[in-house]
Formats: C-alpha cells, structure tokens, sequence
C-alpha cells in the first residue's frame, strides 16, 4: 500500500497525516513538496490541513494553482482516492474538485473543539471503518469551514447520497450541517474535520484509526 | 535627524538614557557617539536588554541541576529530558505592544517566544500563555480580551503549534496595563543544540527570513518606559506579525540544522540587528563587520539607524561555516525566503557597521554587552498583612408580614407588586422575595448593611401605605440584624448558593470561550487540552509526555511579596504533580511597576526572594526567563505578577492524571491540610469585597511531601482523577471535578465550626482525588503513612452537588452559569432574543435533524405549550456524560429555539 500527502508552504497537519497513514499501512507515505511536477504513483494522496501559502488570498487558493497540484487533479480524475482534510478541503473547493466553498466561520472566530459528527453515508469508499456506527467524534480546528453552495447543488449533494459528514451541534454556520461531502464518482473526500488527531485513546479518542483503516482496507 | 546629528541632552532623553549613562557611554567610547551609536548604546542598555535593575536580584535563583543543559542567558533554557531528549522552553512578555494593538502585539508575542525556542535547535511542541485584563467590565476590556486572543490563535493556529493551556484573569489593576506572557515548550536532539556564541575570526554573517521595514524602531526602549495616555500614539512602534513566513523560517532552520553548517544562531527579537549581532559578538569573544546595503529590506531609503533598530518580525541571524554557506543558501530559497550575507565574524572586539559606503558605527562590543549599568535601586517593603481574623458581617433583614381575608392568589398578587414595583427598586434594599400562608404574605428584605434609618422607614411606609388604603387588614415591619461570621457561613447566603455564584464570576468562570479560538490538537500529540490542572502533550512517536503549567497570583504577591512569590513557583509545582508529572525547571516573565520607585522594587525583590526558597526546597530550578518592568500608567503600577511556567516530565503516558474523569459512585478524598485560610482568598473578595489579610502561607517541606505522594498514587493506585486546590478553595476544587466528570456529588462538611472557611479557605499543598469506594481505604491509610491527611468528602453521582443532605445544587445549572458568563461579556450588544412559544412537534423536528436516530418524546409540563421536557434516546451520547450530553443538544438547538431554550428540560441516554 503505497500513500502520499502532499506538502505546501505552512502546511501544518502534513505530519500529523502522515502518522496516521503509516499507522493504518505500516508504511511511511511520500511526503510531496508542492513545487515537484509528479506525486509518485500511490494508492491514495492526502491533502493536509495547515494554513498553505498564509491563506492570505483565500483559504486554500493559492495552493490549488501550485505546481504539484496538476497531477494531483490527473490522478484524482483517473479515480485515484484523494482525501482533503480542512485547508485540503478548502484546496479541493478551489481546484474546483469538490463544488461549493469555505467561508470564514459565521461566528467570526476560529473555532477548535471535538465535534460529534453523524455519519450521513457509510457507503463510501472512505468511510467502510465506520460501518454501523451513527456518529463519530473528531476535533475541529479551522477559522474558515462555513460550507456554502447554491441550493440546487446543496439539493443534488444531499439526493445524490454525496454528504459524508454532518455536524449534529454546527460550529461555523455549514449550510445543511456539512461537515464533508464526496465528488461525483466518490473518489474524492473532502472534510472539515481531523481524523488524523484520533487514532490513539490517549489522544481522546479512536475515530479517526478506524477510518483510515477502513479507507485503506476498502483498497487492498 | 541623521547619523551626522549632534548629541543633544534632549536626544540623550529621547532615548531613555540618563545623564549619568551618557557619560559612561563617552567613557567607554572615548569619544562622543554618534546617532547610530547612541541608538545602538540605547537600546542594549535598555532596562529590556540589559536586567539593568534586575541582574543583581536574578543571580539569587537556583538555575543549576544535574538535568540542566543550559540555564539563562541564551535564548532559551534546556533541560535533559531522558533518552536522547531534551526540552527547551521560555516564557517572554508582549505586555505593552499588546495594549496598543492587542492582535499583533500578542502575535507577535508569540512569535518572538516561539523563535527563542527553535533558534536553539528545537521544534516547538507546545505554547502557553498567562494574559491578565482589566475589571472584566472595564469599556476596554472586551475590545482586549478579543484581540489578545485572535492574536494568539491567529500566530499558533498558523505556526501549528498547540496552545495546551495557560490562565487569563480579571482585575482593576491591569486596566491601563495589561498583561500578555506567552511561553513556547520545543523538543530538541540533546546533541543538537545550537547557542549564540560566534566563535572565530572569517566566518559569513547570515541574514535569514523576512525583510526589514521601519516597524517596531525602538520597541526595546518602549518596552522599558511608562504608559500614559497618550500612549496610543506608539502603535507605529508595534510590529506586525507574519506566521506563515515564521512557519517557512521553522522548517528552513530545522532542515539546515540538520546539517553540520552552524557556528551560532540568533533570533532577531527586541532590538533586531543590534542585539542579535552584539550578543554574538560577545559570546563569541569576537566582533562583527556589518555591510548595511546587503540587509534585504522592504523599504527605500531606510537609515543605517533605522536598520539597526527596526524590530521587524521572523528574522534570524547566523554565523555559518564558511564551506556551508551554498547549501544553506538552497535551503532557504527552496523556502522562499531571503538569505543574505551582510558581514563576516573578526576578532576586532568591535562593532564595525558600513552603510552606503562609510563605516557609520564602531563601537567596542564588551561595554554594550556587559558593560551596561548594574542599579541596586532602593527596596523599602511596606508593613506585612497579618493574618486576617475571621471577618464578620451583619445581616440585615426586615419581614413584612400582610394580613388579609383574601384568597390566596389576591395575596400572592399583592406581595408581588409590593416587592416587584416598590421594594425592589428602594436604594437601601439587596434582595427580596415572598410566600403567601392562607391569609397571610410574608415578605423577606434584605437590607444593605449600611441601609439608613431613612431607607428602612421607607419599606416601612409602604408597607403600612398598604393598610391604610385597604388593600389588605394589617401590615407590619419587624427589623432584625444578626452578626454572622464570615468563617461559619457566606452571609446570609447557602454554602452552594456562594459556590454558583464565585464559578459564574470573571476569576472562576469557564475559559472555554478563549481556548476553542486555540488550535489545541494539532501535532496529533494533545493528552491533557486546556481546562485541565497542566496542559500535556506526548513526546512524539515514544511513550513519554510533558506537561505544561503557568501560575502565579498576584493578589497574595501583593499582599506579601516574598510569600506570594513563594506560592507561584509552589502552584506550578502542584499543577504538574496533579497531571503526574515530575516537575523540573520553571522559567518565568517577572512582570512588575516602575522599579525607581523603592516600594515597587521591595515587591521585586521580595516576590524573587520567595521564588528562590521555593525553587530550592523543591529542586525546582529557573533555566530561563524574561523582566518586564515598568508596568505603570499615568503612576499607577499593576499588581506585582511574577508569571511561572512550569515543566515537568511524565515518563509513561499512561501514568497521566486528569481531573474530569472521576465516576459515579467515587470517593473523594482530600489530601493536605486544611485550615482555613481567608485572608487574600477569592471567597472574601469575589462575595464581600475585601482583599485584606496575609496569604496562606507555604510550607515548601510538605509541599513537597504532598506533590512526591500524589505522583506516587498516580503510578501506584487506581485514582480515577487528581485536581489540585487553588483559587477558591476545596468547594470549587470539588465542583470542578464534578463539571469535568458530569457527575453530582454528595459531600459532607468534616468540621463543626468554620465550615465556611474550610470549603472557601486557600491552604496551600492540597489536592483533591477521586478512588472507587472498595480503594478509599487503602488509599487513606497510604496517605497517613506518608505523614499526609487524607479526609473523606463524598461521593460522585446523580445530576445535583449536594452539602450536608440539605443544600442542592444541579450540575447543568452550575456547568450553564459557569459557561455562559465569558461568551456573555464576550458577546457584540445584541438585540431581544424570539421568545415565540413553540409547538412540541417542531421540538421534536429540531432535534431529529440534529440527531436523527434519536428517539424523542416530549412532555409539556405545565400544559401551556412553553415549558416542554424532552426525553432523548440516541447514539450520540455513547461514552459521553449527561452534561456533555445535555450541552451537545443545546448547541444543536441554540439559535433556533432563542429564549426559549431555558424552558426545555432534557433527559438523554444513549442507544
């Protein structure tokens, strides 16, 4: 099982992706500079939290348009499984991979805390690890996961069975409570919320270890 | 002004200096300066720079342990932390950048604390604070408050580090100062840690990160002068902070420390280019030629003095081995960030800086370094507090007893317009309420203790008004004062009437609303988040944590400087014992007034006095630290705050404490001994206003003996939580257990007399812990082998804290006053909430879309369509408390139910 997180400047949950990759495979996965031209040929390419490029333009804007993410785009349209977590998520929204996007949180400050989450759809190719269970818990820790999207695309998302995640107690003003959703062919996750910082219960919790788990079960 | 001015004493003013110095700075020069150099001289010798008022006083702490790598003096202290670990931390004040511009002067504080940490060759794990504020209604505060916080989530959330923890507190006396310490905790190879000394002649001087603007010119010199009221015209000295190239300088310098390239590293904080290169000049015994023109800048036209003096944020300085200087070069432009050679290292002894061509400065580098003046300012302590004898109030109360042949609505009708429009709003009145006994109402007033003979008649008259008129047969007054001792009872109040009340207040109430603005969770290594005794994070990828306090109180230091300064370094220590940790080594950000003044220097001397017997009785030392004086507006000085942070070791994960995971049918015990001590607790200021009284006292031995037997109970027994007693005393300790745990506790009062002062009292050296009952035995026993006192409190279960069997309060009102207050004081004005009843079905609806396997049942209790009891079943409360549970569907529902919501009593339980 080969996996691969992608590293942008102030990317901050690179390592922290990385931890729990290699504790769901046993392997370290590539760590891919944002400025190369190719991600080596994987399984499956994390896009990780952090503050790419300051999100001084716009959260996760700058990092969509940097070199690296060409390919990314390539690989996740030949359906290679590519999961954003929080400015990955902001990233997919920008690369125009996922629809919709993140505003700042409606409460106006960053907001960090564990989340109870309903899992809205355990048929994903993401979310085989949390089969049976209602709800998961993982911490949030963003100041921009207000998801927005017309109501049409909010309708299709929610008909097409493409909302993973909602927030039960909604803590930046996601439109419908999304927390993540899939794209069209499923390939691609994009969420708000860390399961990398739940794989242990000395850390609070062990969500987050069955779902990469089952994320990397689902493509052996 | 250029470089070409004469030297005026005006100018010499300007710059902070005083007469005196000027001449020393002619005499070690043998000759006048000139601008370049005055500004240079001027802020070395500031007292921010040069401990110029502190050294002498500083050298009398304890910095030295076998565990010690490096004490003060380099950019941070370094303790060994096993294997091959070591911990390097620092604690440093933004405290007047932070009142001007509140967002980047905290950011930047953070910033500064943070490249201290891993100029030294570590990567920061983990960030605390200690931020003081005004009276919590102060016009200012909130404004403060808001931008101090964003500021600091604004440079860690970025950086992506995590904030663990820290404290934040309300008093008058940081109105026009306020307080913002910030301390960073990195994690080190202890083989690979790199200092400032620039040893050798012919080495590249190398200028890494941002560029240099005109921001932050003399910060230093600010940094060490009062505040008036005009001092908001100083924001174009606060530096604007930038972590995302913070970030890239982190990862840039750690990848080339990897490599075998640096001689020495300096991180360009107060006083930019000038303190960095002379520090490293000194250290190294060597001096610097510095080319001004190869400095990157960000503006044209920049002066060599401006340069020199510019505190721009994220800059460091190196001097490389010369072989090393391409690959370093690659490095940072992979990072995109500057990297310039702007001189090389000589074995001049000067400092030697060209600008355009000319040499503008040459300074010899041993009087700016060491050189700077070494005041024994006067110290004159005023009279010790004596202990305070138990304070008395008297309770005035006045029954108003109204007879008629009416129906008992009718009475109940009266009683309360009497007291809703009449006795409510009379000036000498506190409080009053009512109950109607067939044909008669009895109306309770609380008088002020200082209600006038006029205040009283007219309670009196409006009573009698009542029968004169008709309105009812009889009405009469009695007025009766009773003497209650502050020690027995909170006044005329409930032991837990008191308690509800110090939770809700500014000093006690939940910090909730602050930390969920940190990212606490990042680097995936979080155990212990804020809210708990020390913050902990796992040494990454082993089995080993550390944890992490800031303490000090201010009020006691104030009370009795060397005791005060005693009890902060002795809390620490509790804070890390209370997690499991073995406390190692404190720093510290000494924040105090103007020390020309002896009685502000006397609480100088006297707070580190006290925190030298304390670091020496608990093997405790000081390996870094920070001064910030002159913390005064308009001559007022802020209570002496000798903020401590404190670091401590866990050396299995599994061994940690915490102290929100005590269970339903736990005993809780207390350990140490309680006497009762009122005076400078919060309980006499936050219920009577008085802060009068000496301190509890610390007794450092049984500290110690107490902090050694708890870590031992924490590896050895089966202790299900651990919290240590501070602010407020046993009471608050205990219901703080009950909040983190979600559960009611029973508790008996183990004293006949002074039950007041043995819940509220602040004896130091006290823990609480909590043991299934079939181990309290045991545990007991344990503890009086260990000469400790344990003693049985209760019992944790059920929904209510209840004392005695007859006092009651619920845990989810008390987790509600004591959540609500920040959010409210934090809150924008906002307009009338919707208090439109709601129908049960779109009760039921909310909640379903929140929950949507939930099962719900909903009860109008009153039968009039607003008071509903809902009866939830769902999967989303597995593993959760019931006021984890009950907070979770609040949260789901607040904002779509409005004021409405506080009629909703709720019974959950998980499916």
């Amino acid at each position: 099982m080969k996996t691969a997180v992608i590293v942008f400047p102030a990317s901050n949950c690179d390592r922290d992706a990385a931890t729990a990759l290699e504790q769901a495979t046993g392997t370290a996965p590539h760590m891919v500079w944002h400025g190369e031209a190719e991600v080596p040929d994987v399984d499956f390419i994390v896009l990780p939290g952090g503050f790419s490029y300051g999100d001084y333009l716009r959260s996760g804007a700058m990092a969509a348009r940097s070199p690296i993410m060409a390919d990314v785009i390539r690989k996740a349209e030949a359906g290679v499984p590519l999961l954003g977590v929080c400015n990955g998520f902001q990233v997919l929204t920008e690369a125009q991979l996922l629809p919709g996007a993140l505003m700042r949180n409606a409460g106006l400050d960053f907001v960090c805390g564990m989340q109870t989450l309903q899992v809205v759809n355990d048929d994903t190719k993401f979310t085989g690890g949390l089969k049976g269970k209602s709800y998961v818990d993982f911490p949030v820790a963003h100041h921009d996961g207000n998801y927005e999207a017309d109501e049409e695309t909010l309708d299709r998302l929610e008909g097409e069975g493409r909302v993973v995640f909602r927030y039960v107690a909604n803590p930046n003003g996601s439109a419908r409570n999304i927390a993540g959703i899939v794209n069209d062919k499923g390939n691609v996750l994009g969420m708000m919320p860390h399961p990398e910082r739940v794989i242990s219960p000395v850390l609070g919790g062990t969500d987050g270890a069955a779902f990469f788990k089952g994320i990397i079960e689902a493509l052996n | 002004m250029t470089e070409h001015t004469a030297i005026t004493p005006e100018i010499v003013k300007e710059h902070g200096l005083s007469p005196d110095e000027y001449e020393l700075i002619k005499t070690r020069m043998g000759r006048e300066p000139n601008l370049l150099e005055l500004g240079i001289f001027s802020v070395m010798w500031s007292e921010h720079c040069s401990y110029k008022s502190s050294r002498r006083h500083l050298s009398k702490l304890p910095t030295k342990a076998d565990w010690v790598i490096c004490g003060p003096g380099e950019n941070a202290g370094v303790i060994d932390a096993g294997d091959e670990h070591a911990i390097i931390f620092k604690m440093e004040s933004h405290n007047h950048p932070s009142f001007i511009e509140p967002y980047q002067g905290a950011a930047t504080g953070v910033g500064g604390i943070m490249r201290d940490v891993f100029t030294m060759g570590a990567r920061p794990i983990a960030n605390m604070n200690a931020l003081r504020f005004g009276a919590a209604d102060h016009a200012k505060t909130r404004h403060l408050v808001s931008g101090v916080v964003a500021g600091i989530g604004g440079y860690g959330n970025c950086m992506g580090v995590p904030t663990i923890g820290g404290e934040t507190n309300f008093d008058p006396g940081y109105n026009g100062n306020i307080l913002v310490n910030a301390m960073c905790v990195g994690l080190a190879e202890k083989d690979k840690i790199f200092y400032s000394a620039a040893r050798g002649a012919g080495n590249p001087v190398v200028y890494v990160g941002s560029k240099t603007g005109r921001d932050g010119i003399h910060g230093a010199t600010m940094a060490s002068a009062e505040f008036d009221d005009a001092s908001e015209e100083k924001r174009p000295t606060v530096q604007v902070g930038d972590p995302f190239t913070e970030k890239l300088l982190l990862e840039a310098c750690l990848e080339l420390m990897a490599e075998d390239a640096i001689i020495a590293i300096q991180d360009m904080g107060a006083a930019g280019l000038t303190s960095s290169s002379v520090e490293m000049a000194a250290k190294g015994g060597g001096g610097f030629d510095m080319d001004l023109d190869k400095v990157p800048q960000r503006e044209e036209g920049m002066s060599a003095y401006e340069m020199m003096l510019s505190e721009s944020q994220e800059r460091m300085l190196m001097v490389l081995k010369p072989e090393a200087e391409d690959k370093a070069r690659k490095i940072f432009e992979k990072w995109g960030l500057d990297f310039a050679v702007i001189g090389v290292t000589t074995d001049s002894g000067h400092l030697r800086i060209s600008h355009k061509g000319e040499v503008q400065a040459d300074i010899p580098v041993p009087p700016l370094a060491d050189d700077a003046p070494n005041y024994d300012r006067p110290h004159q302590a005023g009279p010790k507090a004596e202990p305070l004898a138990d304070p008395q109030v008297t309770i005035r109360e006045a029954l108003v007893t109204l007879t008629a042949k009416k129906p008992v609505d009718e009475m109940a009708a009266i009683a309360d317009a009497l007291v809703d429009d009449k006795i409510s709003a009379m000036s000498g009145v506190e409080a009053a309420g009512w109950t109607v006994i067939d044909n008669t109402a009895m109306l309770y007033v609380r008088l002020k203790p200082d209600a006038s003979a006029e205040e009283v008649s007219e309670l009196k008259t409006a009573a009698a008004n009542l029968a004169e008129t008709g309105m009812v047969d009889s009405a009469e007054t009695d007025v009766s004062e009773n003497k209650v001792s502050l020690a027995n009872q909170p006044g005329g109040d409930s032991m837990l009437t008191a308690l509800a009340s110090m939770m809700a207040g500014p000093d006690l109430c939940s910090r909730r609303w602050i930390w969920t603005q940190y990212d606490h969770t990042v680097m995936g290594d979080t155990v212990i988040a804020p809210g708990g005794d020390a913050g902990v994070v796992r040494v990454h990828g082993t089995n080993k944590a550390i944890a992490i306090t800031t303490d000090v109180t201010p009020r006691y230091c104030k009370a009795d400087p060397f005791e005060g300064g005693k009890q902060a370094v002795a809390e620490t220590y509790r804070n890390l014992s209370a997690v499991g940790a073995e406390p190692k080594a404190i720093t510290n950000c000494l924040n105090f007034g103007n020390p020309e003044k002896p009685e502000i220097m006397a609480q100088f001397v006297g707070c580190i006095e006290g925190m030298a017997e304390a670091c020496e009785a608990l093997s405790y030392p000081v390996i870094s630290g920070n001064v910030s004086l002159y913390n005064e507006t308009n001559g007022i000085a802020i209570p002496p705050t000798p903020a401590i942070g404190g670091v401590g070791i866990i050396d299995h994960v599994q061994h940690t404490a915490r102290m929100d995971t005590a269970l339903a049918g736990n005993a809780l015990i207390a350990l140490g001994v309680t006497r009762g001590w009122l005076g400078q607790s919060l309980y006499m200021r936050d219920l009577f206003g008085s802060s009068e009284g000496a301190p509890p006292p610390v007794d450092l031995k049984a500290e110690r003996m107490a902090g050694e037997f708890v870590r031992k109970i924490i590896r050895e027994t089966p202790v299900t939580a651990v919290h240590d007693v501070a602010d407020g005393g046993i009471l608050v300790a205990a219901a703080e257990m009950a909040l983190g745990a979600g559960e009611g506790l029973a508790l008996t009062t183990p004293v006949k007399d002074r039950k007041a002062a043995y819940w509220f009292g602040e004896d130091q050296g006290r823990y609480l812990v909590s043991i299934a009952p079939e181990e309290a035995d045991n545990l007991v026993l344990k503890a009086s082998m260990a000469g400790i006192q344990a003693t049985r409190l209760g019992i944790f279960g059920g929904e209510d804290i209840i004392l005695d069997g007859e006092d009651t309060l619920s845990l989810i009102d008390l987790a509600d006053l004591h959540e609500n207050t920040l959010p409210e004081l934090m809150a924008a004005p906002h307009t009338e909430e919707n208090t439109m009843p709601m129908a049960a079905d779109d009760i039921t609806k909310l909640i379903k879309e929140a929950l949507p396997d939930a099962d719900v049942e909903i009860e109008d209790l009153a039968g009039d369509g607003d008071h509903y009891k809902a009866r939830i079943a769902s999967s989303a409360f597995e593993g959760k408390s019931r006021v984890a549970q009950h907070q979770l569907v609040y949260k789901a529902l607040k904002g779509k139910m409005g004021g409405e919501l506080h009629a909703l009593a709720l019974e959950t339980v998980a499916k």
